[in-house]
C-alpha cells in the first residue's frame, strides 16, 4: 500500500466533515417531530418509495438468494481488502491514473485541495457524493476560495437552501416544490422572476443554470458506487444524466471514495447491479450507469486521480459483529422502512449518513463516544434488515454498540449513571425469585400512589417520557405466581 | 402434553390475566402445564440496553430453570425471541461456551403461543368463543425475528362469533422498543399516533397481539384517550369460551 505506514487504525477525526450532530438524537428529533410539513412529506414520501421497491423486489424469486450473493461477495473481499485495495492501485495506475491515500477526512481534503490548486481554477462541478460530504470537502475546498458546485438536483436544491441533506438518495426528500421555487427564486442567478412551482418548470430552471457550468468547469469531483479491482474501474450509478456530464465534459476528474467500495471482479458487479436498483429507487435498471478506468487519449479527462480515504474504516474492520456494516452499498431501502426515520427525518441523526445505516455506522466511524445516542434510535423492530439487499443484520449491531458503549463507560470508570445502578439492581433482584416476588409486592404500593380509576398517569423521572403520553396499567392485586400457588398448581 | 410455563417478569408483575389465560387454555386443549416457580425474566431489557454483563446471571438463572423440561411456552414473541436469539450471544460474549450451547437448546425448545399451538400441538381452532370486533397487530419480533407469519391470524380465524378486522400498516412498528419508549420517548409517541389511528380506523373494541409489551404501549395510549378500544393479549381471546368470556 504505497509503502505507508498507516498505524493503529483511527476514528474520523473532530472537527471535520459531517459526521456528528450539534445535538443528540432525542434532542434533534424533537424539532423533527414538530414539523408537519416534514412528517407529511417524509410519510408520503417514504411510504412510496418502498411500495415501489417492495414491488420490484417480488418480481425475482431469487432475489433472497441475490441478496445471500451480496452478502458474501461484501465479505470475502473485506477479509481481504488490503490486497485488492493494492491490485486496484496497480489497475488504474496502469492505465494512466493517479492514486491517493488518506488517511482520515483532513488528508482527504487536503489531497483534494492540492490537485484542484494545480490546475489554477476556482471552480469545480460535483457528481453526487457521500465520501466527499462525510469528509466536509466543499467547505475545504470553500476555505481557500474554490467554490464547489453541486449537480445533483436534489443537492443543488440542497446547496443553494444553505441546508444539508436529508436521505441519502433522496437528498431534499425534507424540502415541497413551493419551497423548492422559493430557493430558486433567491439564489439561482438570472432565473426567470415568472417561475412556478410545476416540477417541470423548475428542473427547467436548474437544467439552464447547470448547463452553464458545466460547459465551463475544467475540474470533476465525484464519488464512486463500486471500484472493480480486477480492471480498475470506477463506476457511478446515477438518474439524471449530470453526473455523466460532470463525468465527461472537464479536463480533470477527481474521485473521492471509501475503501470498503470496492469488488474484486465484473462478475461479482453484476450482483449489485442488479441489487442496487430495486433497493433504492425501485427501478429494475439504473438509468445512467458510467464506468470508466484510467485516462483515454482524446476522450473524456486528461488527468484523473482517485483518492481512497479510510476515515475510521480500518477501525470498523477491526470490530468483528460491527465490520459487517462496511458492506453497505448505501441504496438506502432501510430509511425508508423505518419507522423512526419515516418520523424524524434525516437531520436527527446528525451525521450524512441517517436512519438505520447511519445508527450503526456513524459511530463506528467517529468512536463510540461521539455519537452515542445513535445505536438507541431505534425499536429494533428489524425492517431494516429484512429489506437490506446485503443482508447487514443491523439490529445485532445495534445490540452489539449498546454493549460496547455501556463496556466502554465502565472501562473509562466513570461515575455510574442512574441507569447503571437500576440495571444493576434489576439484574440483582431478577437472578433469584425470592428477590422477584418481594420486588412485585413492592410494586404494589403503586396502586396506592398516584392511581387514578385503575390506572397510573403520571411517573416520576426517568420514566415521566412514558406518562407523558402513555397510562400506565395498575400492578395487579395478585401476581401470577401467587395466583398459581393459590391454586396449588405444579411447579416443577 | 407437558408444558413449562415461562410466564415472562411482565406477565408475572403487570399482566397476570396472560399467564392465567394461556394456562386455562392449554388445559382446556388436554394438556399439563407446570410453572417452574424459580423462573424471573429472560434479561431481554438489559441487553437491549446495553448491559449484557448484568444480562448474563438472568441468563445463567433462566437456562438452569428451564433446562429440563422439553417444551417451554411463553406468551410474548419478544422474550421468546431473546431466549432463542440473545442468550447464546450473551454468553458466548462472556466466553461461555458451555452455557451458550445449553442456551441454545433451552431456545430450541421454547416456543412463542401461536408457534406452540399450530406447530407443536397441531391445532388451529382452540374451541374460542368471542363475540366482539377485533383487530390484531402482528408484533415485530414476532412477525420478523419469529417469523410466526399468520399463526396467530389462523387461530383468531377460527374463533367464534369473532368479527375479525385487518389493521391497516399492520406490520409498522407500534413504537414501544423496550427503554426506546423512554429514551426516545417523543419519536416512541408518534410511532403509536400513527398505530392508535390505524386502530381506531378499523373501529375494533379489541386490539390484540401475541406481546404484553407492545399492547403496553398500544393500551397506554388509548387509555390515555379514553378511545373506547381495549387491548386483550392473544391468549385471553383464545382462552374465552361461552362460559368464561375475556
Ligand atoms: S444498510 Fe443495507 S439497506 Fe441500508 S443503505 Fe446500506 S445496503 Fe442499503
Amino acid at each position: 500500500m504505497s509503502g505507508i505506514f498507516l498505524g493503529m487504525p483511527v476514528h474520523a477525526p473532530r472537527g471535520v466533515g459531517a459526521l456528528r450532530g450539534a445535538e443528540p438524537f432525542p434532542v434533534a428529533a424533537r424539532t423533527a417531530l414538530a414539523n408537519t410539513q416534514l412528517r407529511r412529506n417524509l410519510g408520503h414520501a417514504t411510504a412510496t418509495i418502498r411500495a415501489k421497491r417492495a414491488a420490484v423486489v417480488s418480481e425475482l424469486d431469487d432475489w433472497e438468494e441475490l441478496r445471500r450473493a451480496g452478502e458474501a461477495i461484501k465479505t470475502a473481499t473485506m477479509t481481504r481488502l488490503d490486497e485488492h485495495l493494492e491490485q486496484l492501485e496497480r489497475a488504474f495506475t496502469a492505465r494512466g491514473g493517479t492514486v491517493h491515500w488518506a488517511r482520515d477526512a483532513n488528508e482527504a481534503n487536503e489531497v483534494v485541495t492540492r490537485l484542484v490548486q494545480a490546475t489554477g481554477e476556482r471552480e469545480v462541478v460535483k457528481v453526487k457524493s457521500m465520501a466527499t460530504q462525510e469528509i466536509g470537502l466543499n467547505e475545504a475546498l470553500e476555505a481557500v476560495g474554490i467554490a464547489a458546485y453541486e449537480t445533483d438536483l436534489a443537492e443543488l436544491i440542497v446547496q443553494l437552501g444553505h441546508d444539508t441533506p436529508s436521505h441519502i438518495l433522496v437528498p431534499a426528500i425534507h424540502r415541497n416544490r413551493s419551497e423548492i421555487r422559493e430557493i430558486f427564486l433567491r439564489e439561482m442567478a438570472g432565473v426567470d422572476p415568472m417561475l412556478t412551482d410545476e416540477p417541470r418548470m423548475l428542473a427547467m430552471a436548474a437544467r439552464a443554470h447547470l448547463r452553464r457550468k458545466f460547459l465551463s468547469a475544467k475540474v470533476g469531483i465525484s464519488g464512486a458506487n463500486f471500484a472493480v479491482a480486477q480492471t480498475g474501474t470506477l463506476v457511478v450509478l446515477e438518474s439524471e444524466g449530470n453526473g455523466r456530464m460532470c463525468l465527461t465534459l472537464p479536463q480533470t476528474l477527481i474521485t473521492v471514495m471509501g475503501i470498503e467500495k470496492l469488488v474484486p471482479t465484473w462478475t461479482d458487479l453484476e450482483v449489485f447491479l442488479q441489487l442496487l436498483p430495486r433497493s433504492s429507487t425501485g427501478e429494475r435498471m439504473n438509468p445512467y450507469t458510467s464506468t470508466w478506468a484510467g485516462r483515454h487519449e482524446g476522450d473524456g479527462p486528461r488527468d484523473v486521480h482517485l483518492v481512497l480515504v479510510d476515515n475510521g474504516r480500518t477501525a470498523t474492520l477491526a470490530d468483528e459483529i460491527g465490520r459487517q456494516v462496511l458492506n453497505c452499498i448505501k441504496c438506502s431501502a432501510c430509511m425508508n422502512v423505518c419507522p423512526v426515520y419515516e418520523r424524524t427525518g434525516g437531520h436527527a441523526y446528525g451525521s450524512v449518513y441517517p436512519g438505520p445505516i447511519g445508527a450503526v455506522l456513524s459511530p463506528q466511524l467517529t468512536g463510540i463516544e461521539d455519537n452515542a445516542s445513535l445505536p438507541y434510535a431505534s425499536t429494533l423492530c428489524g425492517a431494516c434488515f429484512d429489506a437490506c439487499p446485503v443482508r447487514i443484520d443491523i439490529p445485532s449491531v445495534l445490540v452489539h454498540l449498546r454493549a460496547k458503549h455501556v463496556e466502554q463507560q465502565r472501562e473509562d470508570h466513570r461515575l455510574p449513571s442512574a441507569e447503571a445502578l437500576s440495571m444493576a439492581a434489576a439484574s440483582w433482584v431478577m437472578s433469584t425469585s425470592t428477590r422477584f416476588s418481594a420486588a412485585e409486592k413492592a410494586s404494589r404500593i403503586g396502586r396506592l400512589l398516584g392511581a387514578r380509576r385503575g390506572r397510573i398517569t403520571m411517573l416520576p423521572p426517568p420514566f415521566s417520557g412514558w406518562s407523558a403520553s402513555r397510562d400506565v396499567p395498575l400492578p395487579p392485586r395478585e401476581s401470577f405466581r401467587e395466583w398459581w400457588a393459590g391454586r396449588g398448581g405444579a411447579t416443577s | 402434553m407437558r408444558i413449562a410455563l415461562f410466564v415472562t417478569c411482565l406477565g408475572d408483575a403487570l399482566f397476570p390475566d396472560v399467564g392465567k389465560a394461556t394456562v386455562m387454555l392449554l388445559e382446556r386443549l388436554g394438556h399439563e402445564v407446570v410453572f417452574p416457580d424459580r423462573q424471573t425474566c429472560c434479561g431481554q431489557m438489559h441487553v437491549n440496553t446495553g448491559y449484557q454483563h448484568e444480562a448474563l446471571p438472568l441468563v445463567r438463572h433462566h437456562v438452569e430453570v428451564f433446562e429440563p423440561y422439553d417444551v417451554v411456552v411463553a406468551p410474548s414473541g419478544s422474550c421468546v425471541g431473546s431466549v432463542r436469539h440473545q442468550h447464546a450471544m450473551v454468553a458466548r460474549r462472556h466466553g461461555e461456551e458451555r452455557l451458550a450451547a445449553r442456551a441454545e437448546g433451552v431456545g430450541a425448545r421454547t416456543y412463542e403461543l401461536s408457534e406452540l399451538l399450530v406447530d407443536v400441538l397441531g391445532v388451529e381452532d382452540v374451541g374460542a368463543f368471542f363475540p366482539h370486533r377485533v383487530t390484531y397487530h402482528p408484533t415485530c419480533h414476532s412477525l420478523r425475528m419469529l417469523r410466526v407469519g399468520d399463526k396467530p391470524l389462523r387461530l383468531l380465524r377460527n374463533v367464534r362469533g369473532i368479527d375479525l378486522v385487518e389493521l391497516p400498516d399492520a406490520d409498522q412498528c407500534c413504537g414501544f422498543g423496550g427503554t426506546f419508549a423512554v429514551k426516545n420517548a417523543d419519536t416512541s409517541t408518534a410511532m403509536l399516533a400513527d398505530k392508535m389511528r390505524n386502530v381506531l380506523d378499523t373501529r375494533a373494541e379489541v386490539a390484540t397481539a401475541g406481546d404484553a409489551s407492545c399492547l403496553m404501549q398500544i393500551g397506554g395510549g388509548l387509555s390515555r384517550l379514553r378511545a373506547g378500544t381495549r387491548t386483550l393479549h392473544l391468549a385471553e381471546i383464545l382462552a374465552s369460551t361461552e362460559e368464561v368470556v375475556a
